[in-house]
């Protein structure tokens, strides 16, 4: 167990932001928040609905990269106008998306770098962003949490902050839920008076120092700031002999 | 009633300045042959619609788009697209930029011929700044939440390809999914479909069953047999999405001479060059 790399814990983390969904369609980008939202239905929240990362249901956990192989069990057909109209619009989803930045109120881009007219990096667009963050809950996962990532202030805001959905009005922010952030170094919350971030945990052998000095606002944090915990045997075991055993996440999260 | 035509004819049909509407997501199912005809074509100043991909790359990298209305551009293997990223960054078109959801919402107001649709995904982000001729709604109704009115996306043409299609203008998928195509035809005054082969129409449930042929003939005005027409897309399951040759496209965003290569070599010949210069590699 104390063997456990930087990114089976990331993975852990990642899992349990998954824990408390119940019947809810789980999409993760990235590779250890795929290993980590698979690993969550594999264990503790198996009502977890996910596809093969085309247009089918699977109803069975597929290893990474083993999407269409022959023994994945398929469910529902889930084309992407079934996932507008069945998860999206309904708000039954937990999405985990990525970042190129993110600010203190939770407002995430990774639309482009520079202004939106004429970007100095342009990167995904908006995709699905603005949508998922105003209908249903979602979570971010940075593999590289530095303080051009963590950001006073975003260049473009793609996923909508809580800052934001507050001046929207309870009405219209009804379904905003920007539930966790996990990064290469902790994971954060928005569970202060204003909404704004909070260290939950440091990942083993990262100081709250270090996440302070790599982060670009004011972070909030309680006095003593636990570790996040380990990674049972059981699900070391998921993680390496079935859902990564190329060790993928390792090299998108080095320890 | 035979609507059999050839990209040049459709080609012909098409104004500078129009707005036309692509069919297919990212680096699937996209009607590339009708694209390279475009890229042949004096055809300049469009508004493009779409869930882009390659096609997108193409028409930045030629200049052919004055506005790009679009919730992303992907090669889906390749996740950013190259040459639409040089475009961009050199503030080469104007930048519709969209929530995916919300060009769905466009699309179907200007399918319903309605004026706009009201819609909460957008609001909060920065797509409302990026698009200021957006305006608000607010329901008439006891909650009085304010939504943006999507405008309906009315589009000159759309340009779609299937795996299979009839003289007539029936059309047939045969992959995972339709994407959005239906949509796309319902939203455009002149409808052009290409397709892999055109078969007989009592021939569409050897290969699917009656729920793949998705695209009527109320819905299509032109129908283009193309074989390979959506390569180096892919178009499943009568071929994959050409990955080596998708690597060379978006190798030639970082080398201009690669890029004069690969154009001369697949983009300065006609569509039959095209498919014998993919074979012959």
């Amino acid at each position: 167990m104390s063997d456990a790399t930087r990114a089976e814990i990331c993975a852990v983390a990642i899992a349990e932001c998954f824990r408390d969904d119940g019947e809810t369609l789980m999409s993760a980008f990235g590779t250890t928040a795929t290993v980590g939202g698979r690993l969550a239905k594999l264990t503790f929240a198996p009502d977890l609905f996910m596809t093969d990362g085309t247009a089918t249901a699977a109803e069975t956990v597929p290893a990474l990269g083993g999407e269409h192989a022959p023994d994945v069990v398929k469910g529902a057909w889930m084309p992407f106008r079934l996932f507008f109209d069945n998860v999206v619009w309904t708000t039954n989803r937990h999405a985990m998306m990525m970042a190129s930045q993110i600010d203190r109120f939770g407002n995430q881009n990774f639309a482009c770098i520079g202004p939106h007219e004429k970007p100095k990096a342009q990167l995904l667009g908006m995709r699905g962003a603005p949508g998922n963050t105003i209908y249903h809950r979602n979570s971010y996962f940075v593999p590289n949490h530095t303080a051009k990532v963590f950001v006073e202030k975003v260049d473009v805001v793609s996923g909508v902050g809580y800052d934001r959905a507050a001046e929207l009005g309870p009405a219209t922010a009804r379904h905003h839920d920007i539930h966790r952030v996990v990064s290469n170094r902790g994971v954060f919350d928005f569970e202060t008076p204003d909404h704004s971030m909070r260290l939950i945990s440091v990942h083993p052998g990262v100081s709250v120092e270090d996440v302070i000095e790599n982060t670009g606002f004011e972070l909030a944090h309680d006095d003593v700031v636990p570790e996040t915990r380990m990674p049972t045997d059981e699900e070391l075991g998921l993680i390496r002999d079935f859902l990564d055993p190329k060790g993928l996440i390792n090299k998108e999260i080095p320890s | 009633m035979d609507k059999r035509t050839t990209e040049s004819e459709v080609i012909a049909e098409l104004k500078s300045g129009m707005t036309i509407g692509i069919g297919g997501w990212g680096s699937r199912r996209k009607p590339m042959s009708l694209v390279r005809a475009i890229l042949r074509s004096d055809l300049k100043d469009l508004t493009v619609v779409t869930y882009g991909g390659p096609d997108v790359g193409l028409l930045c990298k030629y200049g052919k788009v004055k506005k790009l209305i679009y919730g992303f551009v992907s090669l889906d293997s390749i996740p950013l697209e190259p040459h639409f990223r040089q475009a961009r960054q050199a503030g080469a078109f104007q930048a519709g930029e969209l929530d995916e959801g919300m060009l769905q919402w466009g699309l179907r107001a200007a399918a319903h011929r309605l004026p706009f649709l009201p819609v909460r995904a957008g609001l909060g982000s920065d797509v409302v700044s990026v698009n200021p001729d957006f305006k608000t709604v607010r329901s008439p109704y006891d909650d009085g939440e304010e939504l943006i009115a999507m405008p309906a996306l009315e589009l000159d043409v759309a340009l779609i390809h299937m795996n299979r299609a009839d003289a007539s203008g029936n059309g047939q998928f045969l992959g995972p999914d339709p994407y959005f195509d239906d949509l796309f035809c319902h939203a455009a005054k002149r409808r052009f479909m290409s397709c892999e082969k055109i078969v007989e129409t009592q021939d569409f449930q050897k290969e699917g069953s009656v729920h793949t042929v998705s695209i009527n003939r109320l819905m299509v005005d032109g129908v283009i047999e193309a074989p390979g027409g959506a390569h180096f897309t892919e178009c499943l399951p009568d071929y994959p999405r050409d990955e080596a040759f998708q690597k060379e496209y978006a190798a030639t965003a970082k080398d201009p001479d690669a890029w004069e290569a690969f154009k001369a070599r697949y983009l300065d010949v006609s569509e039959a060059e095209y498919q014998e210069a993919v074979k012959s590699r």
